[in-house]
C-alpha cells in the first residue's frame, strides 16, 4: 500500500464530501421548513369568502370574516362621497400612495365602484379593530367638523369613510383594502381578483 | 474566525472539550462493523428529536383530534407525511441499532470491569428508551395504540395490593383515556426526552473516562508511548469521525430507503388495525406489541401456572420485569477472565448464540397467538415456554460456565481480524 | 464476516421464513396509482356510491382534484355534494344518528380503509355481495357475513344469489346472477379494480409521489456513500 499523504487529494476529498453532507443536511432542512408554511386545511380556511350585499342600504355596514380578520363592507351614500375630496389636506396619505391596496382601490373612494367599499377592519397602527362613527359633527363626539369615518379605541386613530388615515395620529397608513371582486351585482369574492387568489 | 473562538475559549472550554472528546481522544484502532451502532444511535436519536419537534406544531394530545391530527399531517400539512414515516420508522430503526449495540457488548465484553457503569447508564438509557417508544405508541390514538396501552398498563393491577390503585393513577382514569393520552404526550415529548438527552451524554462521558472497549477486549492503555498515548489507539477524529460518517451513509440509505418504499414494512412498523381509530367497545382481533417488545411479551405470556397461591399473572409480569432487570447484572454476573467472545471457549460462544436464537423466537412468537402452532412440533406457548428458559439460562447458568469456560490466551495487542 | 453475514440474515429473515400463509380465498386486485383514468373513474364511483353513507372525512376534495388531474370546473360540476367548497373534506351527507338507526351502525370512514384492509379484501368484498332473505337489507357477503350494508352497487352489477360456499378446499364461491345489472360481469369487475384503486390513493395520498422522491434521495445518498468511502480511506491508509 502506498503510505505517502496526498494532502492535496485528501484536501479534495475532505472538502467534497463535507460539501455532499451539507447539500444533503440543507435539502433535509426544506421539509422540515416547509412543514410550518400554511396547511391544506389553513388555506381551505382563508378561501375566498362570498359576501351578499343585496340587502345592504345606503349608509350601512356588514361584517364578514376572511382569513380570521374582519372585512366590513360598506355601501356608501352620495352624501359621503362628495365628503372625501376634501378631506385632503387633513390626512396622512390622502392618495394611497404609502398604503396597502390592490391598484383598481388607488383612488379617492378607494374601491372598485365609488360606493361600495371594501376594507379590513384592523388598524395599521397595533392591530386593533377600529369602530365605525357613521355621525356627522358634534353628535359623533369626535369634534364638531367630524365627517363620518373610523375611530380605533386603542390608541386613538381616524379614518375617513376611505379608510384613509388622518394625520399627526399613531396609524402609519390607511385602512388595508383586500383584493376582491364583483361576482355579479351583488355578490362580491373577497380574497381573489383577476391577478388570481390572494 | 480565531479570534472569535479564542474569545468563547477563555470563556467556555471549547477547545478543551473537542480535544478531550474528539482529537485527542484514543480509541482502538480495531473497530470492527459492530462499532458503528454507537454513533447511529446518536443519529437516529437526533432524528427523533428533530422530526418529534415538528410533528409537535401539528399534533393534537386529545382523544377527540389525536387520531385526525395525524391524518392532517399525513395530509395536509406540507411533507408532514415524511416527518410522521420518519418518526414512525426512526423508533423501529432505534431499536433495531440499540439491539445491535448491547449484543456488542455482549460480543466483546464492552460490559465488563472497568466499563461496568457504562453498561448501567446503557440499561437504564434502554429501559427509558421502552417507556419513550410504549407512550409515543398511544398518541396515535389508533385502536392497536389505545388497547396496547389498556394491556400494558394493566399488567401493573398485577401488582398485590397496590396494582389496581398504581393502574388508575398511571392512566387518571378508570380506562385509557384523554387523561392518559395527555399525559403519555407530556411524558413523551418533555420529560423522558429531557432525562434520555441528559444520559446520553453521561453514557458517553463514561465511557471516554475508562476508554473504548475493543474487539480483543485487551485495554489499549496498557501500552502508552513516551508521550502517553496508547499504542494502540488514533484519535476519534479525523479516524473514527470518517469512519462514522461512511456508517450514517450507509445507515441512512437503509432507513430512508424503509421510509420512502415501505414505512409500513409489512405491518410491522405501522400496522393495519392501527389506521382505524381508537374504539372503546372493540378490541382488535390480535394484539401485539410493537416487534421490539415481543420477545419480553412471550415471556409474559409463557408463565401460565400459579405459584404459592398467587397467579400466573403476577408471575408473568415478574419473569418479563426479571427479563429486562438481568442486563442490569451481567457486568457481574459474568466471571470469564477474558472479555471477548475471540478467546472464549465454547461454553460462552454456545451460550450466546442460544441467547440470540431465543430473542429471536421469543420475538417471532410474541407476534403469534399462544394457542397457535406456527413453529414446527409443539403450541407457540410451548416453544415460548421452552425459549423463556433458554433465555434465563443465559444469564442464571453465566457465573458457572464463564468460570469452567476453556479460553484462549488473549493477545498483548490488538488484532485485525 | 461470513457469520456475520450469516447472523444478520438469519436474523433479518427468521419471521418471513417462517410466517404462516393463512388461507384467505381473496381475488387479487392489480393495484397501480400512476394510472390516473383509473383513479378518476374510481374517484367517480366513490363520490357517486360509497360518500353519500360513508364518509371520508380526513381527505379535502381539492387534494384529490389536484392528485388525479380533475379540473375545478369539473370536480364542482360533477364530484361534489352542492354548498361543499373545493376545500372542504369529503363528509357524508348522512347524518350519523340517521345511519345508526337505518342499518344499525354508522358506516365506517372510508378514508383509510385501503389501509386497514387489504386491496384484495375491498376488491373481493364489492364483488361478493349476494341476495339472501334471511338478512334485514336483503343482502349478504361471503366476505363479511350478515354486513349490515346493503349491496348499493347492485344496479350495475345486478343481483347474485350463493350457490356454492365452500370455505375449505380451493374455497372457490359460485355465483349465480339472477338479474343482470348494467355493467356485464367482466366491466363490473374493472370498475370494482377501479374504485379499490381510488381507496389505496385514498388512502395514502402521499403514496403518489413518495417512490420518486424515495428515487432521488437514494441516488443522492448513494453519492454520499461513495464520498464517504473514499475520505474513510484516504484517512485509514496510513494506519498498520
Amino acid at each position: 500500500m502506498d503510505d505517502r499523504i496526498d494532502n492535496k487529494r485528501r484536501r479534495f476529498l475532505t472538502n467534497v464530501t463535507a460539501a455532499a453532507w451539507a447539500v444533503g443536511g440543507t435539502v433535509a432542512a426544506f421539509p422540515f421548513i416547509r412543514s410550518m408554511t400554511p396547511s391544506e386545511r389553513a388555506k381551505a380556511a382563508g378561501a375566498p369568502v362570498v359576501i351578499d350585499i343585496s340587502r345592504l342600504e345606503p349608509g350601512q355596514m356588514v361584517k364578514e370574516e376572511w382569513r380570521g380578520k374582519p372585512v366590513w363592507v360598506i355601501r356608501r351614500t352620495d352624501e359621503m362621497l362628495q365628503k372625501l375630496a376634501g378631506l385632503g389636506e387633513n390626512l396622512a396619505d390622502p392618495d394611497s400612495e404609502r398604503s396597502d391596496q390592490p391598484v383598481y382601490a388607488k383612488n379617492v373612494h378607494r374601491s372598485r365602484q365609488p360606493e361600495v367599499l371594501v376594507l379590513i377592519g384592523v388598524c395599521t397602527h397595533l392591530g386593533c379593530s377600529p369602530t365605525t362613527n357613521f355621525a356627522i359633527g358634534p353628535a359623533s363626539g369626535l369634534g364638531d367638523d367630524w365627517p363620518g369615518g373610523f375611530f380605533c379605541p386603542c390608541h386613538g386613530s381616524k379614518f375617513d369613510l376611505s379608510g384613509r388615515v388622518y394625520k399627526n395620529l399613531p396609524a402609519p397608513t390607511n385602512l388595508v383594502v383586500p383584493p376582491y371582486r364583483f361576482l355579479n351585482a351583488t355578490l362580491i369574492l373577497v380574497g381573489e381578483d383577476d391577478g388570481g387568489t390572494a | 474566525m480565531i479570534r472569535v473562538l479564542n474569545w468563547i475559549d477563555e470563556r467556555f472550554p471549547v477547545r478543551k472539550f473537542w480535544n478531550e472528546h474528539l482529537a485527542e481522544y484514543y480509541a482502538p484502532k480495531n473497530f470492527n462493523f459492530w462499532y458503528y451502532f454507537g454513533s447511529l444511535a446518536i443519529l437516529v436519536f437526533v432524528l427523533q428529536i428533530a422530526t418529534g419537534i415538528f410533528l409537535t406544531m401539528h399534533y393534537k394530545p386529545s382523544s377527540e383530534h389525536a387520531f385526525a391530527s395525524v391524518e392532517y399531517i399525513m395530509r395536509d400539512v406540507p411533507w408532514g407525511w415524511l416527518l410522521r414515516y420518519m418518526h414512525a420508522v426512526g423508533a423501529s430503526a432505534f431499536f433495531v441499532v440499540i439491539y445491535l449495540h448491547m449484543f456488542r457488548g455482549l460480543l466483546y465484553g464492552s460490559h465488563r470491569a472497568p466499563r461496568e457503569l457504562v453498561w448501567l447508564l446503557g440499561c437504564i438509557i434502554y429501559v427509558l428508551l421502552m417507556a419513550e417508544s410504549f407512550m409515543g405508541y398511544l398518541l396515535p390514538w389508533g385502536n392497536l395504540s389505545y388497547w396496547g396501552a389498556q394491556v400494558i398498563i394493566s399488567l401493573f393491577t398485577a401488582i398485590p395490593w397496590v396494582g389496581d390503585a398504581l393502574a388508575e393513577w398511571l392512566r387518571g382514569d378508570f380506562v385509557v383515556s384523554d387523561a392518559t393520552l395527555n399525559r403519555f404526550f407530556a411524558f413523551h415529548v418533555a420529560l423522558i426526552p429531557l432525562v434520555l438527552t441528559g444520559l446520553v451524554i453521561i453514557h458517553i462521558l463514561a465511557l471516554h473516562a475508562v476508554g473504548s472497549n475493543n474487539p480483543d477486549g485487551i485495554e489499549i492503555k496498557k501500552h502508552k508511548n513516551e508521550e502517553g498515548i496508547p499504542k494502540d489507539g488514533i484519535p476519534f477524529h479525523p479516524y473514527y469521525t470518517v469512519k462514522d460518517l461512511f456508517g450514517a451513509a450507509v445507515f441512512l440509505i437503509l432507513f430512508l430507503g424503509v421510509v420512502f418504499f415501505a414505512p409500513e414494512l409489512f405491518g410491522l412498523f405501522l400496522e393495519r388495525a392501527n389506521f382505524e381509530p381508537a374504539n372503546l367497545l372493540q378490541t382488535p382481533s390480535d394484539i401485539v406489541p410493537l416487534w421490539y417488545f415481543t420477545p419480553f411479551y412471550s415471556i409474559l405470556r409463557a408463565v401460565t401456572y400459579p405459584l404459592f397461591g398467587i397467579d400466573a399473572k403476577f408471575w408473568g409480569v415478574i419473569c418479563m420485569g426479571a427479563s429486562i432487570a438481568l442486563l442490569f447484572f451481567l457486568p457481574w454476573l459474568d466471571r470469564s477472565p477474558v472479555k471477548s467472545i475471540r478467546y472464549r471457549g465454547w461454553m460462552y460462544k454456545t451460550a450466546l448464540t442460544l441467547f440470540v436464537i431465543s430473542f429471536v423466537i421469543l420475538g417471532y412468537l410474541g407476534l403469534k397467538h399462544p394457542q397457535d402452532t406456527d413453529l414446527i412440533l409443539f403450541s407457540n406457548l410451548v416453544w415460548a415456554q421452552i425459549f423463556s428458559f433458554v433465555y434465563f439460562g443465559f444469564f442464571v447458568l453465566m457465573p458457572w460456565y464463564t468460570k469452567w469456560d476453556k479460553n484462549k490466551p488473549e493477545p498483548d495487542r490488538v488484532t485485525f481480524k | 464476516m461470513k457469520r456475520l453475514i450469516a447472523f444478520l440474515l438469519l436474523v433479518a429473515t427468521a419471521p418471513w421464513c417462517m410466517a404462516a400463509s393463512e388461507y384467505e380465498p381473496l381475488d387479487p386486485v392489480y393495484i397501480n396509482l400512476s394510472d390516473t383514468a383509473s383513479l378518476q373513474r374510481g374517484a367517480r364511483l366513490f363520490i357517486n356510491y360509497c360518500l353519500s353513507c360513508h364518509s371520508a372525512a380526513y381527505m379535502r376534495y381539492r387534494r384529490m382534484a389536484k392528485d388525479l388531474d380533475i379540473s375545478e370546473e369539473l370536480l364542482k360540476e360533477n364530484l361534489m355534494f352542492a354548498g361543499d367548497k373545493p376545500g372542504d373534506l369529503m363528509r357524508t351527507t348522512m347524518p350519523a344518528e340517521y345511519a345508526k338507526d337505518w342499518f344499525g351502525v354508522v358506516p365506517p370512514d372510508l378514508t383509510l380503509i385501503a389501509r386497514v384492509r387489504k386491496p384484495d379484501w375491498i376488491y373481493t368484498y364489492l364483488r361478493n355481495f349476494y341476495l339472501d332473505d334471511g338478512s334485514p337489507s336483503g343482502w349478504n357477503n361471503t366476505l363479511f357475513q350478515n354486513v349490515a350494508m346493503p349491496h348499493v352497487l347492485y344496479g350495475l352489477q345486478g343481483s347474485q344469489r350463493l350457490v356454492s360456499n365452500s370455505s375449505e378446499g380451493d374455497g372457490k364461491r359460485i355465483f349465480r346472477l339472477e338479474k343482470p345489472g348494467t355493467m356485464a360481469p367482466e366491466e363490473y369487475d374493472n370498475a370494482m379494480r377501479d374504485l379499490t384503486n381510488f381507496l389505496v390513493y385514498l388512502g395514502e395520498p402521499a403514496k403518489l409521489e413518495r417512490y420518486l422522491i424515495g428515487v432521488f434521495v437514494m441516488l443522492f445518498l448513494g453519492g454520499l456513500l461513495v464520498l464517504s468511502y473514499l475520505l474513510k480511506k484516504e484517512y485509514w491508509k496510513e494506519l498498520h
